[in-house]
């Protein structure tokens, strides 16, 4: 081979390039895709491995051309050829590299904004942690009393804003199938949305160092379909109703709440669920 | 010289009475205080050892000797000049005392980190035992968490940025021609604080309730109610940082005020910029953790609310002022390895380093870009929202000046006249490793991936290609060709 280094060293990395992409692309690396979001974040790592494998061939193949090449034969104590340094080149590793992060940064930017953006038809469940359990509510319209549960349980293709609390220590309500997670904090509510698209049971774990039992700090969420998602909240209700007399009456901060644009941290307690419930609500029992 | 002559004089007879001191003192300070309050009861086992977490120590620094010149001078009578000044050590017996020579401290430095390296490694050994299958092998859930929360510690404080400053203290003044630091006692404190820290740090896992188990983050308010253990692991940091921030300023003087004549900024070597960039970023992001474990000490020990939320505290504030120190630590473990690099990479290619003012200008850039990034690490924590796509930009642009770098290295190889040797081996092994952990790195900047994955093995594996493949084979290529010399 009499060809010239740097055409040869660009056979030798495009070919481990395309080796190393569909090796990437063939790992199964994460859990099952439970929503809309974990595609677009699943997609956004494939991406994130076809721009980086290339970057590291090229680092590979001049490192290991180099050594090759430039091995010093035995007893050879000449120095290496006097290079300073070139502009031109400089500029190129220094352009490049940033127009390709910026490039990442964007396309990261707009997934971000994807799977944040509010969706109609929200419903709301508020995740309580502590050591070491998670516990969920649902909120009622109307401001009936709000359906308690330790498991969770979600209707299939609503999108579901989860409205994050802790009442002990900080934990991180993670469901890896949603690719989502969000830390509770004692003190403020966190919040995040996600629409779950695919029934099946799926783990929920804590992600946050919580003590001694945070390894065993993990529960299931069952996606469902949407009219066994109804029976099931019905028969809670049922079998908290002996309970749960209370007034029917619309709250006196119903109307502080307008519908629609912003789920972010209501101050208050008080879900706020009946103002989304307008379009769902015929679906629903209404307690 | 009789025994009471050697009790006075600085040494270990001396600092061997003045630990019982030491605790005395902090006794009579709490059973004295809770008494006057008429508190019950009056002595108690935590509050006593609180404060004799601090008092111990530094009764036994007094006693090593480390403060006797500057008290002589303090209080006025004739100072004693330490007798080893000058001349380093003549027997091993030197190198077990308070000695202000450069490579004394060097040395001690380097050897006190490899033994926490050694018993921080073990304890990674253990954690993976303890791994091998699930369920429990070998220990309680509280002893694996206090293990790998010390191993953490340990190595990050104990080893990757101690034995830096350690190798810094042996070469700096050699190679701008400096006859030794610029405060050769100050100097000696920062080695003496160290092993402090780290005796804690393992005395921890004989505290009641066990080792510090909240992880090497210690996020309140988890740590503000966990057992004893906890307070060993903060009070070991002020002790450990408060020997980083001595030593970074005594570089940062040494370096700026005591080259050698024509030795200009733009002619130091790029491990004289490495570790003048470190010491930067020490002095100024250093505090920040000292000021979070007070925070958190004060909650623990004497009641105040910093993290109590019921009472208006404020568990992300912890968060925020922990990580402005934590993420620029990140360069702190870095920095001086890339200086190591660049040396051994154009030793051994025999080639003068490609675009050294370059190199010179990204090792600021990193120091600049560093400060402005540390959110990265709380993108699913529940602070301000708008913070996460600044911090993105930001995290991705440094690895511009990265690329620089390592760019660089690959330029300085090629056409080179490349021996193999055991630093240049590591070298190339570093270049590997830290490009995987750089790239890994990126992909911890984006934000959605970074919701999926944060606080998961892949942020554990890219630290640890970072600190290990990085960091670490940057120890090994500097320690192999110091002793080659």
């Amino acid at each position: 081979m009499r060809k010239h280094p740097l055409a040869q060293m660009l056979v030798i990395g495009t070919i481990a390039s395309i080796l190393g992409v569909i090796l990437a692309l063939a790992i199964d690396w994460f859990p099952p895709q439970g929503s809309a979001s974990a595609r677009d974040i699943d997609t956004l790592y494939d991406v994130l491995m076809i721009v980086s494998v290339p970057i590291f061939v090229l680092v590979m193949t001049v490192a290991i051309y180099s050594v090759v090449k430039f091995r010093a034969r035995p007893g050879d104590q000449s120095d290496g050829a006097p290079i300073h340094g070139n502009t031109k080149l400089e500029v190129v590793w220094v352009t490049i590299p940033f127009l390709i992060v910026s490039a990442l940064a964007f396309y990261g930017w707009v997934v971000l904004d994807d799977i944040e953006r509010p969706q109609p038809n929200t419903m709301v469940v508020d995740v309580t942690g502590q050591q070491f359990a998670w516990s969920f509510e649902y909120p009622q319209p109307g401001g009936a009393e709000p359906v308690q549960s330790n498991e969770l349980v979600l209707p299939v293709n609503r999108p579901v804003d989860f409205n994050i609390q802790a009442l002990d220590v900080i934990h991180s309500f993670w469901v890896p199938a949603f690719r989502l997670k969000s830390d509770a904090v004692p003190g403020i509510e966190t919040t995040y949305r996600v629409t779950p698209d695919v029934e099946g049971t799926y783990d929920v774990v804590c992600a946050e160092l919580c003590g001694l039992g945070h390894a065993t700090m993990r529960q299931s969420v069952r996606v469902v379909p949407e009219e066994e998602f109804t029976s099931w909240l019905a028969q809670r209700k049922e079998e908290a109703a002996p309970a749960a007399g209370a007034a029917q009456g619309t709250g006196p901060d119903e109307g502080a709440a307008p519908s629609g644009e912003d789920q972010q941290a209501p101050p208050s307690d008080q879900p706020e669920a009946g103002t989304e419930g307008a379009s769902s609500g015929g679906s629903e029992p209404v307690g | 010289m009789t025994m009471a002559a050697k009790l006075r004089a600085p040494g270990w007879y001396r600092a061997a009475l003045s630990l019982p001191i030491g605790a005395l003192v902090a006794f009579a300070i709490v059973a004295g205080a809770r008494a006057l309050y008429g508190w019950t009861p009056v002595i108690d086992g935590e509050a006593i050892t609180t404060v004799a977490l601090i008092a111990m120590p530094l009764a036994f620094l007094v006693g090593i000797g480390c403060f006797d010149y500057w008290f002589r001078w303090a209080s006025g009578a004739p100072t004693v000049p330490e007798d080893h000044s000058g001349h380093g050590a003549t027997s091993w017996r030197d190198y077990f005392r308070v000695n202000t020579d450069h490579k004394v401290i060097g040395i001690q430095y380097i050897v006190t980190t490899f033994v926490f390296f050694m018993l921080a490694g073990l304890m990674a050994m253990l954690i993976r035992a303890e791994l091998a299958a699930p369920g429990t092998q070998f220990v309680d859930p509280n002893t694996y968490n206090g293990l790998f929360s010390v191993h953490a510690s340990l190595m990050i404080f104990l080893f990757i940025i101690p034995v830096f400053a350690g190798i810094a203290n042996y070469v700096i003044p050699l190679m701008i021609g400096a006859p030794d630091m610029a405060f050769p006692r100050l100097n000696a404190l920062s080695f003496w604080m160290l092993p402090m820290a780290g005796i804690m740090m393992l005395a921890s896992f004989f505290a009641p309730g066990g080792a510090f188990a909240t992880g090497w983050t210690a996020y309140a308010p988890l740590s503000t109610d966990t057992p004893l253990g906890q307070t060993f692991f903060t009070i070991a940091v002020q002790f450990a940082g408060a020997s980083s921030i001595a030593t970074a300023l005594n570089f940062l003087v040494t370096i700026i005020t005591m080259r050698a004549p024509g030795l200009t900024f733009f002619r130091m070597p790029l491990l004289v910029w490495a570790n003048f960039t470190t010491s930067l970023l020490v002095v100024i992001a250093t505090p920040f953790i000292a000021g979070s474990q007070f925070f958190l000490l004060l909650d623990r020990a004497l009641g105040t609310e910093f993290f109590q939320v019921a009472n208006g505290g404020d568990v992300i504030m912890y968060q925020h002022v922990f990580w402005f120190y934590s993420h620029p630590a990140v360069y702190i473990m870095m920095l001086p390895g890339f200086g190591i690099i660049s040396e051994v990479i154009s030793a051994n290619a025999r080639k003068p380093i490609f675009g050294y003012r370059m190199m010179a200008f990204s090792l600021v850039a990193i120091v600049i870009l560093g400060f402005t990034v540390w959110a990265h690490h709380m993108f699913v924590s529940g602070m301000a929202s708008w913070l996460r796509v600044p911090m993105m930009i930001t995290t991705m642009l440094i690895a511009v000046p990265t690329g620089i770098k390592i760019f660089s290295w690959l330029a300085t190889l090629w056409r080179g006249v490349i021996h193999l040797t055991t630093p240049m081996l590591f070298a190339l092994g570093f270049i590997t490793m830290f490009t995987l952990g750089g790239i890994s790195g990126i992909m911890l900047a984006v934000i959605p991936v970074v919701i999926h994955v944060s606080d998961t093995y892949f942020v554990v594996a890219h630290i640890h290609y970072v600190l290990f493949g990085g960091s670490v084979f940057t120890i090994f290529a500097g320690i192999y060709s110091g002793s080659r010399r």
